[in-house]
């Protein structure tokens, strides 16, 4: 029987669907946020929107074919990714890289984040209707497509990673060029992050925005900026040290609050770390001579797993194989697959003014995290049995077998 | 309807969906609106409805999921609309051709009027893409 409480929640309650087209987000998905008055109450999320089946397709491919398809997962990965895999796959046989080989990832992997996170911070510039920012952090964002692009020769999609080292050399004379690029890219993020310290529109618009505490970033496993916005510790960079990162100096960044705010702050700050970074490496790099490739001619049968830290978090690889020349099974399981779900905890009692910047707080990236669909029909309903439900089932079931 | 294409070519409003893509083309649509390459000044304008726009920008490969709305999408817009595919995805479906739950013909979702291959293209190879829509239009 409905009480006159329940019919006034029902009346009060209204819902605003966001997406799958919506003109603010570039990728397809579907949020159905309920409202109470203006304030958000209950958020839903529909995925399956960008799934095309790569762990499937993976399977089919040899080593080096995997590579470039997961370079093919996200965009804005395109070197975590592969990184991550190409760990897994020496995993399997303990192959060591060459130390230019090693610089050059690194190198790699930190102008991906220093792109990732200015993209990041121009994007929050538009999403709060700040234009301002967004056309200034994408314009700095165009040197380091231009570094890219002397490295690999493409401004996205690099194709530089092998099993066993890269598969392109850095030439020593484009060095200087290089770090004249980065000088440059220096003097622009230190503006922004005094940008950040200082303009009052965006202080008033981020600032105790969307928390995220501390006890529910470790309850969501958050990983990345997300995490360490709220004071969690954890950066495989610096606990599990691959490639070149013990051999260079760097330091990570926490804060404390767990608002937007504060993701912002750590996502500026790391640039400027990651900035760091490549000048390292690219000092390295006119010093050291060698190999760039171990040339593996075998991977035995058995399992690896791989880490690396994305821009936004760990991405975690996990290959197994049977000694022939391809992955027998491949998992993916990318850092926002963790971060999404903290919207439950950020998002919920804010006005829905601020709920599509605390969304987007996470930097989150659907085409990464949509590595499995569940389909009932062909119309792709979603359908009604829980997924947990199912899990627990499955369980009961094997224990009623012994 | 040629005087109407004429005009129509002055000034192309777009509007830009992705069908999973791996968001690197939608990256790059982004990025020719920022100050190095703003096409703002040929007129191009991204829009946020379909029902302002004179230009359909898709992008990747089509999943079954996707598909009936970029259908519905096409079917919402005022016609004449031009559709445009940026990259390599829609034209030939690339590393994702064996998979189990992409729109083999493409076509057969949405007419495609114009691809621009690359993985992703080049901004500059986008500006010429549209510029010679917009030399077509002319007559």
């Amino acid at each position: 029987m409905k009480t006159k409480s329940n019919l006034k929640n029902i009346v009060n309650k209204n819902q605003i669907p966001l997406g799958p087209f919506h003109p603010l987000l570039e990728e397809a998905e579907y949020f159905n946020i309920t409202v109470d008055g203006e304030t958000v109450v209950d958020i839903d999320m529909d995925t399956g929107w960008m799934h095309r089946g790569h762990e499937f397709i993976s399977e089919q491919k040899t080593f080096t074919q995997s590579i470039y398809l997961v370079e093919r997962i996200c965009g804005i990965c395109s070197t975590s990714h592969p990184l991550a895999c190409v760990h897994a796959v020496e995993d399997v046989d303990n192959i060591e890289i060459p130390l230019r080989g090693r610089y050059i990832r690194t190198l790699v992997g930190e102008l991906e984040r220093i792109h990732s996170h200015l993209l990041w911070v121009g994007l929050a510039g538009h999403f709060i209707g700040y234009d301002t920012v967004w056309m200034w952090a994408w314009k700095y964002r165009e040197p380091v497509l231009q570094m890219f692009e002397i490295i690999s020769g493409n401004r996205n999609h690099y194709g530089m990673l092998r099993v066993g080292g890269v598969g392109k050399d850095v030439d020593p004379a484009s060095v200087p060029e290089l770090n004249k690029i980065l000088d440059t890219l220096d003097k622009k993020m230190d503006m922004i992050a005094k940008i950040a310290n200082d303009d009052p529109v965006l202080r008033s618009r981020l600032v105790n925005v969307g928390i995220l505490s501390k006890k529910d970033a470790i309850d969501f496993c958050a990983v990345g900026p997300t995490s360490r916005a709220s004071g969690v510790r954890g950066d495989i960079r610096k606990d599990e040290p691959t490639d070149a990162y013990d051999l260079v100096d760097f330091n990570e960044i926490i804060t404390k609050n767990g608002d937007v705010y504060d993701k912002f702050v750590v996502r500026v700050l790391e640039t400027l770390e990651s900035i760091k970074i490549c000048r390292q490496c690219l000092n390295k790099l006119k010093i050291i001579d060698g190999p760039i490739l171990n040339n593996v001619k075998e991977i035995s049968a058995g399992e690896g797993i791989g880490r690396y830290e994305a821009p936004r978090g760990e991405v975690f690889h996990y290959v197994r194989t049977d000694g022939t020349n391809r992955p027998i099974r491949h998992k993916v399981r990318a850092p926002s697959y963790n971060n999404i779900p903290t919207f439950q905890a950020s998002c919920k009692g804010i006005p829905i003014a601020d709920a599509l910047i605390t969304l987007a707080g996470v930097d989150p990236c659907y085409c990464c995290t949509e590595r499995a669909i569940r389909v009932t029909d062909k119309n792709n309903k979603k359908n009604n049995i829980d997924l947990l439900k199912l899990s627990r089932d499955k369980t009961s079931n094997i224990r009623g077998n012994f | 309807m040629g005087w109407y294409n004429k005009r129509l070519a002055k000034s192309l409003w777009v509007f830009h969906i992705s069908g999973s893509p791996c968001n690197n083309c939608d990256i790059e649509i982004l990025d020719l609106i920022t100050p190095k390459y703003d096409v703002e000044r040929l007129g191009i304008k991204l829009v946020g409805s379909i029902r302002h726009a004179d230009v359909l920008l898709v992008t990747g490969v089509f999943n079954e999921k996707v598909a009936p709305k970029i259908k519905k999408i096409y079917e919402q817009a005022p016609k004449p609309i031009f559709v445009v595919a940026i990259g390599s995805c829609p034209s030939s479906g690339t590393v994702f051709k064996n998979s189990y739950n992409i729109v083999e013909n493409r076509e057969s979702v949405i007419p495609i009027d114009m691809y621009i291959p690359g993985c992703p293209p080049k901004p500059e190879a986008m500006i010429e893409g549209v510029a010679k829509l917009m030399e077509k239009l002319n007559g």
